[in-house]
């Protein structure tokens, strides 16, 4: 595992007037990572972004990317960046290889690498055929692509992409996360969300951001492993009272989604669910779904966004 | 790179129809114009009698394009950077190893590119008499620096201009209102005492226009020139480095 920190963020924050978009984040980013930002609408994500691609300057705090401080060597540091903004940031009226040129000669690759490099990124982005098609008639996915590519034709170190699937069909989401996978081979990539089963198939780890804090940096693994309970839900035709489920050994809670519906919690080490079907038939429960669940992700991104620590946070935040 | 983003400005620019039309339509005013004068000049009224041919045509035919590029311009100029904050694409140009003096300087020498290729097909005009005639070099020579030194001048309040609003029909306006009150603000001193009069007339394009159209080649007249492009170079690059900061 290469351990070579790429990125480090530094305490930064940034107000926008007396409104503050982004307050005190710090991280760090290794080599190859793939690392998720996730966060409600309007949680400071694309802001923390701009700062990071040298776009917006942090009102405070430093950001340094492969020893490069973002300010005083900001071109530098640039240099090991590839940026997709939310709005893939194209020039319509161009050709895709026009403007993938522009953007190769905007990053400063020699003229010798310039052909290579527009080359090897079309390959990567799936766009051999397109490339004297003008962006203007290319659908929303293929633009898209587009904008991965102008992102990653100087192989910078980092590419940031910001919502990369937002407004794609199903197949097309399917396509660019499989793209964003092959990217976290050899370049690291952070990558902002909300989709969260999407940082789940594609990230090594995930940052959440809400109201501009950070509440979790955590590897997706240890989110699984530190999970305190398992849980799956059953439905019942005929269900018993909530207590008698709750009676059950190892069942740690149990609760009602509706009148036929129950989610149990249960100890980690224990496969209940087994049980539980075999309970149900004996006392005809009449069971007709029972759906484990493992989104550990979820429980943890609602727990943090929408509970106790977000108006923590607030009241934090009027002191 | 100043060059690279120039001339993409200006491949850019050759895409829409805009650059055509522009080129299109001056061409066809002055070639009216220049008719126009010309015949006067074969057949001169009261007013011309006693004038060179330098002095009725090709003078003439400056004065009008300078009027023109007063409404020309901010069409041209307001796409610059209010498009690209529209589109998002300034993010590209923001996230690139490029400072803000690179990518300002860019832009504009795009447009000046532009208006050189305009000021060329200006200049065809005048350079067809010498067909059948002969013409006063040096105030044709001072008369085109006239009209370059405008179009840089307008160009840079264009530029500045767009990068104020994302709404390139603002940028436009304002760039319009600011080149034609320059244009005329010596009318503000015909009615103050003389030092009032002296300083309006001072600020004047149309007033520093004249003066090279008429042959005198002044140094004040091109310093002022340049003096107010790089005022508004430099306003551009300001406030687009406050857009990273402040906003």
């Amino acid at each position: 595992m290469p351990t070579e920190t790429l990125i480090t963020v530094d305490h930064i924050s940034r107000y926008f007037g007396d409104h503050c978009a982004v307050s005190n984040i710090s991280f760090t980013l290794q080599r190859g990572e793939v690392l998720g930002f996730l966060g409600p609408n309007g949680a400071g994500k694309t802001t923390t972004m701009n700062i990071l691609c040298g776009v917006l300057a942090a009102s405070s705090g430093k950001v340094s990317i492969a020893g490069y401080d973002s300010v005083e060597a900001h071109s530098q540091a640039k240099m090991h960046i590839g940026y997709l903004p939310e709005r893939p940031p194209l020039y319509l009226d161009q050709t895709v290889d026009e403007y993938l040129l522009f953007c190769g000669r905007l990053r400063r690759i020699s003229k010798a690498k310039l052909s290579g490099a527009l080359l090897n990124s079309k390959q990567r982005c799936g766009l051999q055929d397109v490339g004297n098609r003008l962006i203007a008639n290319l659908s929303k996915g293929y633009q898209q692509r587009v904008g991965i590519a102008q992102a990653i034709i100087h192989s910078p170190s980092l590419v940031v992409l910001d919502e990369p699937t937002v407004g794609l069909d199903p197949i097309q989401i399917v396509e660019i996360r499989e793209l964003i996978s092959e990217l976290g081979e050899d370049h690291s990539v952070i990558l902002s969300t909300h989709i969260l089963p999407e940082a789940q198939s594609v990230c090594d780890r995930v940052l959440i951001i809400h109201e501009g804090k950070l509440v979790l940096d955590e590897h997706l693994n240890a989110l699984h492993k530190n999970k305190q309970h398992k849980s799956f839900s059953i439905a019942l035709n005929k269900p018993p009272v909530p207590e008698e489920l709750l009676a059950m050994e190892g069942v740690m809670s149990v609760i009602n989604l509706d009148r036929h519906r129950f989610r149990i919690n249960h100890q980690p080490d224990k496969n209940l669910a087994a049980t539980v079907a075999e309970k149900a038939v004996q006392a005809g429960w009449g069971l007709y779904e029972l759906i484990p669940e493992s989104n550990t992700l979820e429980d943890t991104f609602v727990q943090l966004t929408s509970g106790d620590i977000g108006n923590e946070q607030v009241d934090n935040k009027d002191i | 790179m100043i060059f690279n983003i120039a001339f993409n400005e200006l491949r850019r620019l050759f895409l829409s129809p805009l650059a055509w039309i522009i080129l299109a339509i001056v061409q066809f005013l002055l070639a009216i114009f220049f008719f126009v004068l010309l015949s006067s000049y074969l057949e001169p009224g009261s007013a011309f009698r006693g004038r060179g041919l330098t002095e009725i045509v090709v003078v003439g035919m400056l004065q009008i394009a300078g009027l023109l590029l007063v409404l020309v311009c901010p069409f041209l100029s307001m796409r610059l950077f209010s498009e690209e904050q529209r589109s998002g694409s300034l993010l590209l140009l923001m996230s690139s190893p490029i400072s803000v003096t690179e990518m300002v300087l860019g832009k504009y020498l795009g447009m000046i590119l532009f208006l050189s290729i305009l000021l060329l097909v200006i200049a065809l005009m005048p350079f067809a008499l010498l067909l059948g005639s002969k013409l006063d070099y040096g105030q044709l020579a001072s008369g085109l620096t006239g009209l370059a030194l405008l179009m840089s001048t307008f160009s840079a309040i264009g530029l500045f201009a767009s990068t104020l609003t994302r709404q390139p029909a603002a940028a436009g306006v304002s760039a319009f209102a600011v080149i034609f009150l320059l244009w005329i603000i010596h009318i503000a001193g015909n009615t103050g005492n003389e030092q009032m009069t002296s300083v309006f007339s001072y600020l004047s394009m149309l007033r520093h226009y004249n003066n090279l159209l008429s042959g005198m080649f002044s140094s004040v007249d091109v310093i002022y020139y340049i003096l107010l492009s790089s005022c508004f170079i430099v306003l551009s690059i300001w406030r687009l480095d406050a857009m990273r900061s402040h906003h």
